[in-house]
């Protein structure tokens, strides 16, 4: 039972995950895809930072006159790169959403079903 | 100067791709001769790195002053060069040809365009110099971000193309990301040297393994491995026509090229077969495709959809090649790196030029090519013949020392698909070819008026602009980029003698 709860994260991680490539390969609504993407995306970012978690760690700042052991102190660097990683995630974000106003003001809908059946209609 | 050049090929481009849309306010045609001047530049940078390798091997600079394993890393190796040349001389070539396809197509907006083909191309450049993990994951949803931009122009299909290559193309970053995390939690490192040596030291461990399963389906992804490859299609066939011609030849060779960089710098050697068996599922995920790829692309009508569809072809050769996991294995993959960039350039750039001249993209009406248009006609036969793999053109070579990697390895079954995609490559190419040459052409040139638009099955070809043949602006990136098939093909011992073998 402690083994179950001490990577009680990582549970959560694979599901998120799951429900995240779900969103975006299942659903036919464009927008949930766009949520799919979102939520795996956040996955990948707790996976990130619970891994970079340490038992008593703390803080990794360094106060004038303080000798740390690197044990002492949380591993920043996946706090950082997650940094990175939420821009990029930001990015992709709005640049979807831009296509997804263009494609709705252009069909009227947000269902890939409906786009693809007025695309054939049309042709 | 020379310690700076891995970083003087792809940051020049991520500039002036800020400069090119704000120059593109001012006056429009200024954005292209920006964008033409940096690409030019980092062209050259790329060839002195080649040549600077070649002479003194592998050199490397540091971000910042701070110190790999620390700091980032960028490293230009034998194969690094060599990648990064190919995708900037087809870039420059696709650039150049592509302008006033360009001027059509996004009317008004040409400083944006430019701004994101050379974000396109700082990404793709950056994948092939960096050597930090995490970076290339930052450089791959940059050119990943332009790609999906660029597709997305290309009218009411292009939309919906461009929106799922966005969802499967993210989701392949997205695994990527996973997969390095595994590997950072066992190594401790972003480093690819440093992971390599760290790995080596210790034993397998089930999260680098996952890891690695991870980093492959992301990296097919991108690369369109089947049956990872279903964004392809659509975005190249509905793309704009100036866009398909860039990305085709160049974007999915990049993704190809990362997963070779994960077996030459990340794995131990033969870690990828012995451990997880990844060496295994690119050789027959990539004989599936070239077979599957070749099958469909003999019954499409359009040609831009009959290309990509071989581009997932020839892409499962470059698999196999990696596949294999040999020094002669990977040679091949980088030898069909190049030829697949050059073939498809040429191959895309004829049937932009055709676009341009006619129209048309449709097989049928593709009758009287041969007549009208012979100098695009001729450069369209030299790709084709390429692809179908005939000596002297390059894609002969490649074919050949695949088939020795694999023989060398016992797997005679992939002779048999090179030999079975061969000839049907030949039959879907030369159904073209024959469409072009050998049907009757039409009786007179017909007017810009007398097709009706939307027409599903134009037989003749109709003429737009006042001569059938593109102008030398197009024409001579075209003839050079066949004309490159053809020399590089005979001088094929030298590329991998010089470049190639020292490099894998």
């Amino acid at each position: 039972m402690d083994e179950l709860a001490a990577r009680f994260p990582y549970f959560m991680i694979a599901i998120l995950l799951a429900v995240g490539v779900w969103g975006m390969v299942g659903k036919r609504n464009l927008v949930k895809k766009l949520i799919g993407l979102n939520v795996l995306q956040s996955a990948i970012i707790l996976f990130f930072i619970s891994g970079s978690l340490r038992d008593g760690g703390t803080v990794p700042i360094l106060f004038p006159g303080e000798h740390g052991k690197a044990e002492d102190f949380v591993n920043p660097l996946p706090h950082v790169l997650m940094l990175t990683a939420i821009v990029v995630s930001v990015a992709v974000t709005a640049v979807a959403l831009a296509f997804l106003k263009r494609i709705h003001r252009e069909f009227g809908t947000v269902d890939e079903a409906e786009i693809l059946s007025e695309m054939e209609s049309q042709s | 100067m020379t310690a700076q050049l891995p970083a003087l090929i792809p940051l020049p481009l991520l500039a002036l791709s800020i400069l090119a849309p704000v120059a593109g306010m001012w006056r429009q045609g200024i954005a292209f001769w920006l964008a033409v001047a940096t690409i030019a530049f980092s062209t050259a940078m790329s060839a002195w790195a080649l040549a600077h390798v070649i002479a003194h091997g592998p050199m490397s600079y540091e971000f910042g002053g701070w110190e790999p394993p620390l700091g980032i890393e960028y490293v230009v190796d034998h194969v690094a060069a060599f990648v990064s040349l190919i995708v900037m001389v087809v870039a420059l070539a696709v650039v150049v040809a592509t302008r006033r396809m360009a001027e059509q197509e996004m009317q008004g907006r040409q400083g944006l365009y430019y701004s994101l083909v050379l974000l396109l191309l700082a990404g793709l450049t950056g994948i092939v110099v960096t050597a930090d993990l995490f970076n290339l994951f930052v450089f791959l949803e940059i050119s990943s971000l332009a790609g999906y931009a660029l597709v997305f122009h290309g009218g009411r299909k292009g939309m919906l193309a461009g929106y799922r290559y966005l969802i499967l193309g993210t989701l392949g970053g997205a695994f990527y990301l996973l997969g390095v995390a595994f590997l950072y939690f066992e190594t401790g490192t972003l480093n690819m040297a440093h992971t390599l040596a760290i790995l080596s030291a210790s034993e397998a461990t089930a999260p680098v393994s996952a890891g690695a399963v991870f980093i492959f389906i992301g990296l097919g992804l991108k690369m369109a491995l089947v049956p990872l490859h279903l964004w392809l299609p659509d975005a190249y066939t509905f793309a704009p026509s100036s866009v398909n011609t860039l990305i085709a030849p160049i974007m999915t060779k990049v993704g190809a090229y990362a997963m070779l960089r994960m077996f030459l710098s990340v794995f131990p050697e033969g870690y990828l077969i012995d451990e997880v068996p990844i060496g295994q599922a690119l050789i027959v995920l990539g004989a599936i495709g070239v077979l599957v790829g070749a099958v469909v692309a003999f019954r499409q009508q359009d040609i831009r959809r009959l290309l990509a569809y071989s581009s997932i072809s020839q892409l499962g050769f470059i698999a196999i090649g990696i596949g294999l996991a040999t020094p002669l294995g990977f040679v091949a993959a980088l030898l069909h790196i190049m030829n697949h960039a050059l073939m498809k350039g040429t191959l895309f750039l004829a049937v932009m030029a055709i676009r341009l001249q006619t129209g048309v993209s449709e097989v049928p009406a593709l009758a009287g090519l041969g007549r009208h248009l012979p100098v695009t006609a001729a450069a369209f036969t030299v790709g084709a013949i390429a692809m179908v793999g005939v000596p002297p053109t390059v894609g002969f070579f490649s074919k050949w020392y695949l088939s020795i990697a694999a023989v060398e390895q016992d797997l005679w079954v992939i002779l048999a698909v090179v030999l079975v995609s061969s000839l049907l490559s030949a039959a879907y190419l030369f159904r073209v070819l024959e469409r072009a040459y050998f049907a009757p052409p039409p009786a007179a040139p017909d007017g810009p008026h007398d097709q009706p638009e939307g027409e599903a099955r134009r037989t003749r070809l109709p003429l737009l602009g006042a001569t059938w043949e593109p102008r030398v602006d197009v024409l001579l990136p075209l003839v050079l980029l066949a004309a490159a098939t053809i020399v590089l093909g005979v001088l094929n011992v030298v590329v991998v003698r010089h470049v190639l073998e020292p490099g894998t």
